[in-house]
């Protein structure tokens, strides 16, 4: 494939050329809006723009801590424990709910800085780091609810509605959160900072570039995202469930490899993730528009996921 | 391609490559490139970085696949896809980063892939006596059973070669091989390579060091811009190479013009850290490049990180303009002025899969952030003089770094701190691994920094340069300070001779 012959083409197809997990979307869609009639109405696609939403915003917040070269296996249960923070705190202390959400987000980014102080201070592996905090919030959010669903404040329930009738919400705090991603990485100094850190943290540091601090940041960003997604499911499930956005972390995880990330770190985007996002939800949306079983669709998606990486890592070989 | 590989008889022809081509995305990075190998010489590969050298050895050894030309072995055309039909051709390669496995023993390594085996076991005990005889081939006298990891470079590199021994190369193809060892280990390499040589192996010698090559080469392929220049005999005349190699006669190797010291810009005093570092003081002065020599060990590096804060020091204290600065900051440390070229090009000066613009704008980025925001259009532009004024080739700023020659790497590296405006520049090895004409620019360099009232210490190997390059030259043993040479009426032998005092002798204050 020479260059030459893609600056040529169109703009779109240069885009779709250069950006694999954006064609394998497009392509996705494409074949499931022939095979079925319902998948491209405007009805279905905010629905899958719903069900995207948690697993993005989530993976919003990994893009930052995997373009360091770490990973966050807590954010998850970080989100669960979010939300009952937030339920708790407003239904059974009687805080008002627009102080109970702060305090449930101050609690993300207090795990999130938990995992960077193990990590920094304590030198442990972020593997081994976040796989502890991913138990100790579970626990925490089964021992706060005391093991049952607590139900949201209405004011935070209505979060799961629509706007106008017609946007949902959780889809506009995607792309909120999706923008934010994008500005931290691309224009401030933290996100040049991790893309440093990830590509060769040594360089980094010599380049006078504090990595302890940033990797706070960091970790604290994600955990945050992870806080600012509990909510989001709690209100439109409209009660946090301490059991809640169990093996997220791993759909997270997903889709930001599948958006072009390397786990060694050093590269990832915003869009990038947030096209893994909606590719795993379109594919599972689409499997059940087509009635495959649940089980096969696990299969479908592991299969994604790997076809996904290889295909990025071919197609960069071939390039290089 | 039968097992058992009869031993060709010396000079004859056993590889040969016609017009070798190969393309990469907005760079040709060979054009045309004709070698002929004989069983029983070493050849020696000539050329600047980025003339062409290392992707020529990594398509003879299946790493890169050439787009036009053609490779001959025993004069019949060869593809050469893979590591494995490089080996099965009997090419063996020997990259500066090494293909061991320092968790597993000697013995392990030279059967690595396929150890003998008995009963669906490995036999350790024949193992072992298999390695010892390709050890004692090589001449060199390790246990197989001493794990990699506890060798040192230069017995990591004898284990390399008898590892391409056991694949029984008749291609030994070494890149930079004397670049990592100390001058009695280059000795007792050239004995092996002459050994190999009489045993009719073809080796391919790459080397930045001219003198080496009459000592050690039978001939000369010379590369310029992806082109076979010439083929030469070995005995040509060091500043024939030269000019060769770069196209155009050096008229001069070190042209340091030398400016009258103003003000002490670094005082560093009483330095001491326990096992590393003992009692170090000097001071570097505007205008100056202090030279900082020893031998490899000696403590040089450890005290350059230290005056920058990469590591902390035990005790003594760093001064910028008079004002202390705090220990093992180097936040600080570049605040005040300072600036740190690592010995580790890649390993520790540059983010190898980020861009070149990207990689300029390391130091300055906090510089460039304005109400949070990082004025990314800024750092480009500010990235590109740079590069201008450093005269990095590159396809442009986009270029990921990692495909950059190294002498071009190491500009990057200089150039993130000239943006930065570093007033003393602590350069570690800054010439390592760089060709002659990258050599100069970099001293030219160094010239226009201390013509600016900049100032430079210079960490240095190479004795000619550092005599060349300094106005004093400060000299370690041992982690101490054991003298202070003027450079202009310096000799090799009074810097040598400090360096390997006793520190028993030494009169340190």
């Amino acid at each position: 494939m020479s260059t030459d012959v893609l600056t040529r083409r169109p703009a779109v197809r240069g885009l779709l050329a250069e950006n694999g997990p954006l064609a394998a979307l497009v392509a996705l869609a494409v074949v499931l809006s022939l095979l079925s009639g319902d998948f491209l109405s405007v009805t279905n696609l905010l629905n899958v723009g719903v069900q995207a939403a948690v697993t993005a915003i989530l993976a919003f917040g990994s893009t930052f801590v995997i373009i360091t070269g770490g990973i966050d296996l807590s954010v998850g249960a970080v989100a669960a424990l979010s939300a009952i923070v937030l339920a708790w705190t407003s239904t059974s202390a009687g805080v008002p709910w627009p102080v109970a959400t702060l305090v449930a987000l101050v609690a993300g980014l207090a795990c999130g800085l938990v995992n960077a102080a193990l990590i920094t201070y304590g030198k442990l592996p972020p593997f081994i780091a976040t796989l502890a905090m991913l138990g100790v919030a579970r626990g925490l959010a089964l021992v706060v609810s005391q093991g049952s669903p607590i139900a949201m404040p209405d004011a935070v329930s209505h979060l799961g509605d629509t706007i106008g009738g017609y946007l949902p919400v959780p889809v506009l705090v995607m792309i909120i959160m999706g923008v934010i991603t994008a500005v931290v990485l691309n224009r401030t100094y933290p996100g040049r900072a991790m893309y440093a850190i990830g590509g060769n943290e040594e360089a980094a540091r010599l380049s006078g570039i504090k990595v302890n601090r940033q990797k706070l940041i960091t970790y604290a960003l994600s955990g945050a995202f992870a806080a600012t997604a509990g909510v989001v499911l709690a209100s439109r499930l409209a009660s946090a469930q301490p059991q809640a956005a169990s093996g997220y972390e791993l759909d997270a995880i997903a889709a930001v490899v599948i958006g072009g990330a390397s786990l060694s770190g050093g590269k990832g985007r915003a869009l990038g993730t947030l096209v893994g996002a909606l590719i795993l939800a379109v594919l599972r949306n689409g499997l059940n528009l087509l009635s495959v079983s649940a089980f096969w669709q696990q299969v479908v998606i592991g299969v994604v996921i790997a076809l996904a990486v290889l295909i990025d890592t071919l197609r960069r070989r071939g390039s290089a | 391609m039968s097992e058992e590989r009869p031993r060709p008889a010396r000079g004859q022809e056993i590889l040969r490559v016609e017009g070798l081509g190969k393309r990469f995305p907005g760079v040709v990075a060979l054009d045309g490139v004709d070698l002929v190998l004989r069983a029983g010489e070493v050849h020696v590969l000539l050329g600047e970085n980025g003339a062409g050298k290392s992707t020529l050895i990594k398509m003879l050894s299946g790493a890169y696949h050439p787009d036009s030309g053609r490779i001959l072995v025993d004069g019949a055309p060869v593809e050469i896809r893979s590591a494995g039909d490089a080996q099965r051709l009997g090419i063996a390669t020997i990259y500066q980063e090494f293909n061991l496995v320092p968790q597993l023993s000697v013995g392990e390594n030279l059967a690595l892939g396929r150890p003998p085996r008995r009963f669906g076991l490995i036999d350790t005990k024949r193992m072992h006596e298999r390695a010892r005889g390709l050890l004692a081939r090589v001449g060199v006298e390790v246990d197989p059973k001493t794990k990699v990891a506890d060798l040192g470079i230069a017995r990591m590199q004898m284990v390399e070669i008898a590892k391409a021994l056991a694949l029984d190369a008749r291609v030994l193809i070494m890149d930079e091989p004397t670049a990592v060892l100390t001058t009695s280990e280059v000795e007792r390499l050239f004995a092996i390579v002459r050994n190999l040589r009489d045993q009719g192996v073809a080796v391919v010698f790459i080397t930045h060091h001219l003198e080496e090559i009459a000592q050690v080469g039978d001939r000369v392929t010379v590369l310029r811009d992806g082109r076979s220049v010439t083929e030469v005999p070995a005995t040509t005349p060091q500043d024939e190479l030269v000019r060769l190699m770069v196209g155009r006669p050096i008229d001069q190797q070190y042209p340091r013009e030398a400016a009258a010291p103003g003000a002490p810009l670094l005082q560093v005093r009483g330095l001491t850290r326990a096992g590393a570092f003992t009692d170090v003081s000097f001071e570097v002065r505007a205008g100056e490049v202090v030279g900082l020599a020893g031998l490899v060990g000696a403590g040089r590096t450890e005290v350059a990180r230290a005056v920058f804060g990469a590591d902390r020091y035990d005790s003594g204290e760093v001064l910028m303009d008079g004002r202390p600065l705090p220990g093992g900051d180097v936040h600080a440390a570049m605040e005040a002025g300072l600036g740190l070229v690592p010995e580790d090009r890649k390993g520790q000066g540059l983010v190898l899969g980020a861009d070149i613009a990207e990689n300029l704008g390391l130091v300055t980025l906090r510089r460039a952030t304005h109400g949070g925001f990082v004025d990314r259009a800024g750092q480009r532009t500010a990235a590109g003089e740079v590069a201008a004024r450093l005269g990095v080739r590159m396809s442009g700023l986009g270029q990921e770094v990692r495909t950059l020659s190294g002498g071009n790497q190491q500009k990057i590296v200089i150039g993130k701190w000239l943006l930065a405006d570093a007033r003393v520049l602590l350069l570690d090895e800054p010439t390592r691994g760089i060709d002659v004409g990258a050599k100069v620019e970099i001293y030219q360099l160094i010239n226009s920094l201390t013509a600016s009232g900049h100032a430079v210490l210079m960490i240095s190997s190479d004795l000619p340069e550092i005599l060349g390059m300094s106005d004093r030259v400060l000299v370690m043993a041992r982690g101490r300070l054991v003298g202070e040479i003027d450079a202009a009426g310096a000799t090799q032998d009074a810097v040598m001779g400090l360096a390997v005092t006793e520190v028993e002798d030494a009169r340190v204050h």
